[in-house]
């Protein structure tokens, strides 16, 4: 690509405007994938809020957080001191493990083949835990052990969170706006989960899910390939392209993968 | 000791859930690269290579695991 620096950073005052082909890409990829998260770490804590008060579980929420935020502001600027290239390459290949990884998923969820993530049954088997904690451990350590369940749900979520951030926003100056998008959609989540006081069921998060997944797939196909020094052609606007293609083809595989899964049942 | 394997299985698990998606990726970006070293002149095949690879590989393994 024409003029781009040899490390990973770029100055974020100065956003050319083919970057914005980019930073909108990764900053809804961010919001998404949180909200995703966010719904699930939310099930969690209200699960341990309903067992053991709000004090443990936000507590632990709390400091999960704090520990996401540390490791985003660790490993974001730590990228900038290596070469470019080897930095889009190996962000590129894990972005297509994982990304990857999220959509085969959700095209098994869609197809079918496996069945969707219930949070009503996540909520009801976390409660259901707990109490059973409750009844074989002594009252004093059942507040940490709340709090520790809780600080767990949240940096567990937030791990995967953190990496689409740092992936999709430090090869280019992104990271503020993508932790920012990230950010945003917990905050929607933590705000629509305190006024409704239970779980999500209603998020979509298949389809989020498969979004991610398209989104993700596209930006490591395309990263792995600026690795390798390859010129793709419209430069960043052919992220779209391939999310665009990556969607297309998913749908198909969905379709492809339901007709076989009906084909193989037994008449 | 089991904090530190218990962690590292779990980045791991970040990345790979199966192992087939995981190595079938690796081999295309490895066919890609072999691609961008000995046509230099071509850097769009290599590209090419990824991209098809890629979407190949997610549609023989979601389609292997639809079988099963």
């Amino acid at each position: 690509m024409v003029g781009v620096p040899t490390t990973a950073s770029y100055a974020p005052n100065a956003l050319p405007m083919s970057i914005w082909t980019t930073a909108a890409p990764a900053v809804t990829t961010a919001f998404l994938s949180s909200l995703v998260e966010a719904v699930e770490a939310l099930t969690i804590v209200l699960a341990i809020a309903s067992v053991r008060g709000w004090r443990p579980a936000a507590i632990g929420a709390l400091t999960g957080l704090a520990l996401l935020a540390l490791i985003v502001l660790a490993l974001g600027p730590l990228l900038s001191c290596f070469p470019l290239h080897a930095v889009q390459l190996a962000i590129g290949i894990l972005l297509l493990l994982f990304g990857m990884r999220w959509l085969r998923k959700a095209i098994l969820r869609a197809a079918g083949v496996i069945p969707l993530h219930d949070e009503a049954i996540a909520f009801a088997a976390e409660t259901e835990q707990l109490r059973d904690q409750a009844r074989r451990q002594h009252e004093a350590r059942l507040d940490w052990l709340a709090g520790l369940a809780s600080f767990k749900a949240v940096a567990l979520e937030g791990l995967e969170v953190v990496f689409i951030v740092i992936a999709v926003g430090a090869g280019r100056g992104l990271l503020g706006a993508a932790s920012l998008g990230a950010l945003a959609a917990c905050l929607v989540v933590v705000a629509v989960g305190f006024v409704i006081h239970r779980p999500l069921e209603r998020v979509p998060e298949n389809t989020l899910k498969f979004a991610v997944g398209v989104m993700l797939s596209a930006f490591g196909v395309f990263w792995t390939g600026e690795g390798l020094g390859v010129p793709w052609p419209g430069e960043d606007f052919a992220i779209l392209a391939f999310a665009a293609l990556f969607l297309l083809v998913a749908l198909g595989i969905v379709a492809l993968a339901r007709r076989s899964r009906v084909e193989a049942l037994p008449t | 000791m089991t904090i530190l394997v218990t962690a590292s299985r779990m980045l791991v698990g970040l990345f790979i859930d199966d192992g087939a998606l995981a190595v079938a990726i690796f081999l295309v970006v490895l066919l890609s690269w072999i691609f961008s070293t000995l046509m230099p002149e071509m850097p769009l095949a290599a590209g090419a290579v990824l991209l098809i690879g890629c979407l190949g590989v997610l549609l023989a393994n979601v389609m292997n695991a639809a079988r099963r």
